[in-house]
């Protein structure tokens, strides 16, 4: 075993790995975070998403040693301590980007790691973010259409004229 | 998975000697995104796992704007390559490439070195760098080396590496100005896909912009190697590039490949779209010439 550190949804963890094990197994048999999924477990499905140092990665494909020193984010980072589900979570459950719900977990951390670096992000650079997540009740358009509102409404807090004065009134 | 022992040394030389210690029961790995499969499906076995992820040396991704030369690490992911924006104006075709090999997530974490040694037929990677005359440095046990890209390749998963031996990086000689490359893949959908047929072409122009100095045609998943349509390159030369030269140039690639029938494919088929890809990304590089003077 090697004990490694790294901070999981902003909390710093110190576990005990062993060499083989993926960052998938770390997570969900070992510490319990089974929001993060296993489907293929090949790389070819994208359930498994997670985010390493702000990229997406499969987990399923990443050995959980090689996560030393770095900034993981789950599907259990989202939501605030309160519930309150984060807007891109929000707008998956709005625009109905959810149907079985396997997917979504990873859907929702590509999307993540795509708006965090592109908030404004297009039609097209979505479905290429989102190309290596498959949902199998195939709900696509839906999918991202979440994704869109998201970023309109993430992107709308930025820019928002009125709190931006409010900032500047607090200047 | 089958329980390994992880080794991470921080330069060539160390790496090398785990390998000298460990020998067959010892694999290198960069990004993992293959070997993690295949160890997790049992095609691969090793009692000891090499990373070379710590290995400064191999993540170094410049151009050295004095020589012209670009040198890419093998660590590089296709990530990195896809974002970056000296690749995506100079080097178009490797930005072809990579920006559609599996998904970002393997993006972000499988490199160029991995996808090289791996040696499938249809290596993406290898294509554009092949067409850009791309030169790789091995380093083993015996000493450094190096040989062009294109010899990489002996067979299907095979390439020329002696055991213990890496791949540190690439690089690439300075291009000629009006020189335009462009990559398609082509296969049944877009994404999480092993092409059909893969085809890079790069063509350079003289100063007037007319007549072909430097052509290259390079095809992936035509045979059990990526391989040169030498036969339509030479056809090229000296001629003054027009959509009909550019067919002729298509027809003569499909004739020179070794394509065959395959699960995803029929030979015929593969053949048709080496005539109608040569075609299309000849257009492209004149288009690329023509913007850029």
């Amino acid at each position: 075993m090697t004990t490694i550190s790294f901070t999981l949804n902003g909390d710093e963890i110190s576990h005990e790995v062993k060499d083989h094990w993926t960052l998938l197994h770390l997570l969900r048999e070992e510490m319990g975070f089974i929001g993060t999924k296993e489907g293929c477990g090949n790389g070819e499905c994208g359930a498994c998403t997670v985010v390493v140092d702000g990229l997406a990665i499969n987990s399923c494909l990443y050995l959980a040693i090689e996560a030393d020193g770095k900034h993981l984010e789950t599907i259990e980072g989202l939501a605030g301590s309160d519930g309150t589900l984060h807007p891109i979570q929000q707008s998956f459950v709005d625009e109905g980007g959810i149907q079985c719900g396997f997917c979504s977990p990873g859907m929702i951390m590509s999307s993540k790691a795509l708006l965090d670096g592109n908030p404004t992000a297009n039609h097209e650079e979505i479905k290429h973010a989102l190309a290596g997540n498959i949902c199998r009740c195939t709900g696509y358009v839906q999918i991202l259409e979440s994704v869109e509102a998201a970023r309109d409404q993430l992107s709308g807090q930025l820019s928002d004229p009125i709190s931006n004065q409010g900032g500047e009134c607090h200047e | 998975m089958k329980a390994f022992k992880y080794l991470s040394p921080e330069s060539v030389e160390a790496a090398i000697l785990f390998y000298g210690e460990h020998s067959e029961t010892a694999k290198y790995m960069a990004g993992g995104t293959d070997v993690i499969v295949k160890v997790k499906e049992g095609w691969m076995e090793p009692d000891y796992l090499i990373s070379l992820k710590k290995i400064q040396e191999m993540g170094d991704l410049h151009k050295n704007e004095a020589t012209g030369e670009l040198s890419i690490g093998a660590l590089i992911t296709h990530a990195i390559l896809e974002k970056s924006l000296m690749i995506q104006r100079e080097y178009p075709i490797i930005y072809d490439a990579v920006s559609n090999i599996g998904s970002l997530q393997v993006r972000n974490v499988g490199t160029i070195g991995g996808n090289l040694i791996n040696a499938v037929p249809s290596a993406d990677g290898a294509i554009p760098l092949i067409a850009l005359d791309g030169v790789a440095l091995l380093h083993g046990p015996e000493g450094e080396r190096s040989c062009k890209v294109i010899d990489l390749f002996i067979a299907p998963y095979q390439t020329i590496l002696k055991p213990g031996e890496i791949l540190k990086k690439v690089t690439i000689p300075p291009q000629a100005p009006h020189t335009g490359s462009g990559y398609t893949k082509f296969g049944r959908r877009a994404a999480m896909e092993l092409p059909l047929i893969g085809v890079g072409v790069l063509l350079t122009l003289d100063e007037e912009g007319k007549t072909c100095t430097k052509a290259r045609i390079c095809l992936g998943v035509a045979a059990p190697t990526p391989m040169r349509a030498r036969g339509a390159e030479d056809f090229l030369v000296g001629k003054q590039i027009t959509e009909e030269v550019l067919i002729q140039a298509g027809n003569m690639a499909a004739d020179e490949s070794r394509v065959r029938d395959s699960i995803r494919g029929k030979a015929w088929h593969r053949k048709e779209m080496i005539r109608v890809h040569v075609k299309r990304m000849g257009l492209k590089c004149l288009a690329l010439i023509h913007d850029k003077s």
